[in-house]
């Protein structure tokens, strides 16, 4: 072993090229890969509608840029009660004469933020748990893994239901309740990944030349079961998603942020499930193209993961 | 390892786990911010009532003690009283949760009798349309949360074609009489399971499907799939007695996580078709601050995830001979 390649440049300069490597054969796995650029599209539309949702003002600019969403969505009566769509109202109004389109435009920031915050959250973790799992083994792993038994153990719906109903029902305990059981699947799957690695020629070389642990968990290991963790991350932003669509759904959403979720809930427990078409089905095709695009986009990343997926296709 | 010991040391974790779970919903609903005695307690008492309440409950004890004292009684299957019906939570939730697993058992058995056949094929005719439209349908079905399949299937065969009733589990009037078989299989009941139990269906189905798809590719590409072939035999016969059948094991496996999912599904699709069941139990219990009757709902699903992650355990070292065990 030379110096060279223990130096923290060459060190840094062997991750970024693995990261290039990484970003390139994720995007060749896009070519040609229909669904996963569907995925791609619909997600950044998304992305887009939630960060312009609402007007924007830059203070030290001194300017303010517009908003889609035509009304304030939780004015009352900018138009009449359960109004069918119009050209005023594209997705006509609820009963209290709200602008459903609005509503729908608003609600795309809270499932991004659940989403992402959520993901990443749990996969920070996850990945933490496995790699640190896995590396140490012996007691170390005996401690890790019951505990990811016992998160396998509790119902993840039931457990969030409980959790918000104690603490409260804010974005942030819904996020922490999301996140308490959705590391679980993220850590398995790490821990099982750096078992097979920690058996490599690299990580005994990187031992004989007396790096630490630490380096060799999180410079060594870790870039090559991070394009694992970003799978997991694109499945989690999923599941994150249906829960909070799910926790508000039963009346348990956060009352300050109008959510997907809690507009089916606003339309159930204004008992116009029945007439109000337009109020309904809005916020339920959202939450499934959502969803659907995070999916999309996760099996694309599988083949990367997954080489042998490719030629299964 | 054998398979003997294997058992015992599963057994094992199974008592640490159930343990464990034990420990948690107590920290859950004892150890709140705030004053935990507070929701054991109702509004309008006295002074004099609230403390020989707290006494009557044994709240006033350590907290140890207090633990010790819950754990029996869970051992025991005593969930004490609900706030709300006045009556032994254990009554309340028992007829509910039977009606919860004969939604969830029926909408998880045709999940998985649906999902192995229509993954099996899509696996079977790989890089057809059928293949190609059977994902794309399986990851829609799999990303829509249970409400919205729920809202769904109630818009089209309820408010549009009038064919299903909207909810609950028997028309007014038709009580409850008789045994398992007039109370479980009479047409009107059917009539009531047959759309939340779809949903169930539908949303369960996607992860059966995808799994034996790959699966049978795997299986598709072994050696003998080809002598079989070349012995002659017909194409189903290869399809069904030797492809289909080697594809089934992982199968076995994720159903105990299906489980997991029906149990937070249950408590969706009951809500949405007003099934009563322990699901919508648990829901109209957190928004009455039915304690008791809520963590007696969450300790029943709880324990209904760990019991089948441990069959399917054993049913994998059973099913599968090569398994070694870790």
């Amino acid at each position: 072993m030379s110096t060279k390649t223990n130096s923290p440049i060459t060190n840094l300069l062997d991750g970024l090229s693995n990261g290039a490597r990484y970003l390139r054969d994720k995007f060749e796995a896009f070519e040609g890969d229909r669904l996963g650029q569907i995925g791609l599209l619909i997600l950044a539309t998304f992305i887009f509608i939630g960060i312009f949702a609402r007007p924007i003002t830059i203070e030290f600019l001194n300017i303010t840029i517009p908003g889609i969403a035509p009304y304030d969505p939780n004015e009352r009566a900018v138009g009449g009660r359960l109004e069918p769509p119009s050209s005023a109202h594209l997705l006509g109004t609820t009963h209290l004469g709200r602008d459903v389109f609005s509503q729908l435009i608003a609600g795309t920031r809270v499932t991004l933020i659940v989403g992402s915050l959520a993901a990443f959250m749990a996969v920070f973790i996850g990945t933490n748990v496995g790699l640190v799992s896995a590396y140490f083994g012996g007691w170390v792993d005996d401690v890790l893994m019951r505990i990811t038994d016992i998160a396998y153990s509790v119902p993840f719906l039931p457990f969030a239901i409980v959790m918000v109903a104690i603490i409260g029902s804010s974005i942030v305990n819904i996020i922490v309740a999301i996140v308490l059981i959705l590391w679980r699947s993220t850590a398995r799957v790490i821990r099982s990944q750096v078992l097979s690695h920690k058996q490599r020629p690299y990580v005994e070389s990187a031992e004989a030349i007396g790096a630490s642990h630490i380096r060799i968990m999180y410079l060594h290991i870790l870039p090559n079961v991070l394009p694992l963790a970003f799978l997991y991350a694109a499945f989690a932003v999923g599941w994150a998603v249906i829960a909070e669509a799910s926790l508000s759904f039963l009346g348990f959403g956060d009352p300050a942020m109008l959510s997907w979720g809690e507009m089916i809930f606003n339309v159930y427990t204004a008992d116009a499930i029945r007439e109000a078409w337009w109020w309904v089905f809005p916020p339920g095709i959202a939450i499934m193209l959502f969803v659907m695009s995070v999916f999309f986009i996760g099996r694309t990343l599988e083949k990367v993961v997954n080489p042998e997926l490719r030629h299964k296709e | 390892m054998g398979l003997r010991e294997f058992v015992i040391r599963r057994i094992l974790q199974l008592v640490v786990t159930f343990w464990a779970f034990f420990t948690l919903l107590f920290v859950l609903f004892r150890l709140v911010p705030g004053d935990p005695t507070t929701m054991f307690l109702l509004d309008g008492m006295t002074a004099e009532q609230r403390e020989q309440r707290i006494a009557e409950l044994g709240l006033d004890q350590p907290l140890h003690i207090q633990y010790m004292e819950y754990l029996s009684q869970l051992l025991t299957g005593d969930f004490g009283q609900s706030f709300i019906y006045r009556e032994p939570v254990i009554d309340i939730i028992i007829v509910r949760f039977m009606n919860t697993i004969v939604l969830m058992g029926t909408a998880l058995f045709f999940a998985y009798l649906i999902g192995v056949t229509f993954g099996a094929l899509m696996g079977w005719w790989r890089g057809s349309r059928f293949e190609r439209g059977g994902i794309i349908v399986t990851l829609m079905a799999r990303s829509s949360p249970e409400f919205w399949v729920g809202i769904v299937l109630l818009s089209v065969f309820v408010f549009w074609l009038g064919w299903f009733p909207s909810s609950g589990m028997r028309a007014t009037g038709g009580e409850l009489g008789g045994g398992f078989v007039a109370r479980y299989g009479s047409i009107d009941f059917l009539r009531h399971l047959f759309l939340p139990a779809l949903t169930g269906a539908i949303v369960f189905m996607a992860t059966p499907t995808l799994l034996m798809r790959n699966t049978m590719l795997d299986v598709l590409n072994a050696d003998f799939i080809e002598i079989k072939k070349a012995e002659g035999l017909p194409e189903r016969t290869v399809l069904y007695r030797h492809a289909a059948r080697n594809s089934v094991l992982p199968i076995v496996t994720v159903m105990a996580i299906a489980t997991g999912a029906a149990m937070g599904g249950s408590v969706v699709i009951e809500t949405v078709f007003n099934w009563p069941g322990m699901g919508r139990e648990m829901v109209r219990a957190v928004n009455n601050n039915d304690y008791p009757v809520a963590m007696a709902a969450f300790f029943l699903m709880g324990s209904v995830v760990i019991i089948m992650n441990f069959l399917a355990d054993l049913a994998y070292v059973y099913l599968d001979p090569r398994v070694e065990y870790e």
